[in-house]
């Protein structure tokens, strides 16, 4: 098991942080493109489950998997949207990704008067605080990085 | 637990099938009086809710009948504008019944073709080497599960997230059009699946896999 990579994006589709671990395929575009497709497909797969839903949803899309990976997604209620992928062991992550954003995102981010809220984050204490916590994940496997 | 629908997608993005097999209610009447305390808004040629969430009628909720009578997009059933009928204080009180909009069928063909695309990106976006596209979906109210064919015809079932064996039954669904659509000789390639044998056995499978979530070997 293990962890591939992770994005923070904020409400208006801007890549805040990412950080990538065992990532073993690039998207064969420039990472700024990607950020934006990435942005682009979970902002559709956000209408799309909303529309295809039979009932009112709570929490709406919560994850995806293909044959390779898993991608989870978290989304607070200020828009923040932390995105994990994985690979397909890996089970329910809300929890992990919730505990990113309270532990590592309020603390280091909003309780930082030095850091600008919507723009990229800038600050080595979070980008450090942040490697250290996934790579402590149970599911973090050494074995490639 | 409980399949919702069924949708097949030909390999150009097309919605060639649709089957709704359970559609839970979410609607909720209220007879009010004059003056409404909801505000309502024209939304895609539907009266939906916009302020004013209260007993089980919740903002985004389409209008869906009048007095018992089920209303025709944002007209009622003898033709008048909704919204016009509901500002004339002599029609009051009225029963007004709420709930979550069926979807159309053009909204269902959008629907599919935009999950056709979001299965591409989703193969694009990989962080692993030789990944498909979204096999399964999940949100807190249902699960999608998506089975693409070699030959690039996608299967894909709605369910309740606990139901189970959605994956023997997708390879079922693909058993089923094979042997009901590819070999009907009135079925050409590719166009909406219209046979009466696909229907009938489609029904029996979903109930089979409802009821046990299995078909047991070479079924």
């Amino acid at each position: 098991m293990t962890v591939h990579n992770l994005y923070i994006f904020d409400r208006n589709g801007s890549c805040l942080h990412y950080g990538e671990w065992n990532r073993k395929k690039e998207a064969g575009i420039s990472k700024d493109e990607e950020f934006k497709l990435m942005y682009g497909m979970l902002f559709s797969i956000r209408s799309f489950c909303s529309k295809m839903s039979p009932l009112d949803m709570k929490d709406g899309f919560l994850s995806f998997q293909t044959s390779k990976y898993k991608l989870h997604y978290y989304e607070t209620p200020t828009g923040i949207k932390i995105i994990m992928n994985t690979d397909l062991g890996v089970p329910n992550a809300r929890d992990i990704l919730h505990q990113i954003y309270s532990t590592l995102y309020v603390e280091y981010i909003v309780k930082n008067p030095l850091c600008v809220l919507g723009e990229q984050l800038s600050s080595d204490l979070f980008s450090t605080r942040l490697d250290l916590y996934i790579r402590a994940l149970p599911f973090f496997s050494p074995r490639a990085a | 637990m409980a399949i919702f629908s069924v949708y097949v997608v030909n390999k150009a993005g097309g919605l060639i099938y649709q089957f709704d097999n359970y559609v839970p209610r979410a609607e909720a009447e209220k007879t009010f009086s004059y003056p409404l305390d909801l505000v309502l808004k024209i939304h895609d040629e539907k009266v939906v809710v916009s302020f004013g969430q209260r007993d089980g009628i919740r903002v985004g909720h389409a209008l869906l009948s009048i007095n018992g009578v089920d209303v025709n997009g944002k007209f009622t059933a003898d033709g008048k504008e909704i919204i016009e009928y509901l500002k004339d204080s002599t029609n009051y009180p009225v029963s007004i019944r709420f709930g979550r909009a069926r979807l159309s069928s053009n909204e269902k063909l959008m629907l599919a073709s935009m999950f056709h695309s979001l299965f591409a990106i989703g193969s694009q976006l990989s962080p692993e080497v030789g990944s498909s596209g979204i096999e399964m979906l999940e949100t807190d109210m249902f699960k999608l599960h998506c089975f693409q064919t070699l030959t690039g015809i996608k299967f894909i079932v709605l369910a309740d997230p606990r139901q189970s064996g959605i994956d023997a039954l997708l390879r079922k669904i693909y058993e089923i059009y094979s042997d009901f659509a590819l070999k009907n000789p009135f079925y050409s390639l590719e166009m909406p699946i219209r046979c009466e044998l696909f229907d009938q056995n489609l029904k029996g499978a979903l109930e089979i896999a409802e009821k046990a979530g299995n078909f047991g070997p070479g079924s």
